[in-house]
């Protein structure tokens, strides 16, 4: 059973409260295409993703990034059941998807970063913790049924 | 993992642009990994890793030294870091994963303090530098 202190919830809650959650989740989805560019095998329909400027104005990209993102506020909205709440999306990363899930990790990792990028001194290490621990543990349920 | 010649000028120019600031984006890179990823403490019982730390800024220093010396001599971090990675392998002997804990907190530094110098090719190339770093520093471990 997680635990979240009353400060990771407000550190949690004060930021996202602030998240474009379009711009962000297009921004992060385009970062992780562009820095670990074997993740684009998972989107081959996608059209052009040929350089970083075509990534980033990729309007499959934003829509994707907007939907990756949007699910996120879900965890958010219940951080003591995310294995509960990402149950049947984790089955379908692995049944239908077949994404490996270090690639969860990976996104997340990117996330913590654009949000450095928004916030600058306000994503002091404190906040910095709390949103590496919460994406940690959106990609491990993400994962849980993988089988 | 091979640093492209755009990778290598990337490189230079973020350390360009951060200059003197080097040591305190080390030193909050470590304060960074301190607090989120608590297992990275275990490394250093002899440091005072309090807020302010005069140990924990001095070391960062000498990790930004390290950083700024691999960007530039890029076409030949192994020889650069030669001795550093002697000396993690015969002496400190830190697991390979935390190089790449610390990466993501410099990374994160980078994107709080100067945002606008993170675009996403710079974030590429950077990440891809400091992989490569801690590749040369856990090379000689076996």
């Amino acid at each position: 059973m997680v635990h979240w202190s009353a400060e990771e919830k407000q550190l949690i809650a004060s930021i996202w409260s602030k998240v474009n959650v379009e711009q962000c989740g297009a921004e992060a989805l385009a970062r992780l295409l562009i820095v670990y560019p074997w993740t684009q095998r998972f989107f081959d329909n996608f059209g052009n993703l040929s350089s970083p400027t075509a990534i980033i104005g990729n309007p499959k990209v934003r829509a994707h990034g907007k939907k990756v993102l949007t699910s996120f506020g879900e965890a958010i909205k219940n951080l003591d059941n995310l294995k509960g709440t990402y149950s049947k999306l984790s089955e379908l990363h692995c049944e239908k998807l077949h994404v490996d899930p270090e690639n969860f990790r990976l996104l997340g990792d990117i996330l913590v970063i654009v949000l450095a990028a928004h916030f600058t001194k306000d994503f002091t290490p404190a906040c910095q913790a709390t949103w590496q621990k919460l994406v940690g543990l959106v990609a491990h349920a993400l994962a849980h049924k993988y089988h | 993992m091979v640093l492209s010649a755009a990778d290598k000028n990337n490189v230079k120019a973020a350390f360009g642009k951060i200059g003197g600031q080097a040591e305190e984006y080390g030193a909050e890179a470590l304060e960074r990994m301190f607090c989120t990823y608590p297992q990275t403490k275990t490394y250093f019982p002899h440091f005072d890793l309090g807020k302010g730390s005069a140990q924990v800024k001095a070391h960062g220093k000498k990790v930004a030294a390290a950083l700024v010396e691999a960007a530039n001599h890029i076409d030949d971090i192994a020889g650069a870091l030669s001795k550093l990675s002697d000396l993690h392998a015969q002496k400190l002997r830190v697991d390979p994963v935390n190089f790449k804990l610390l990466g993501q907190c410099f990374l994160v530094v980078v994107a709080a303090r100067n945002p606008a110098l993170l675009t996403p090719e710079m974030h590429a190339s950077l990440d891809k530098f400091l992989c490569a770093v801690g590749t040369v520093l856990t090379a000689k471990y076996r």
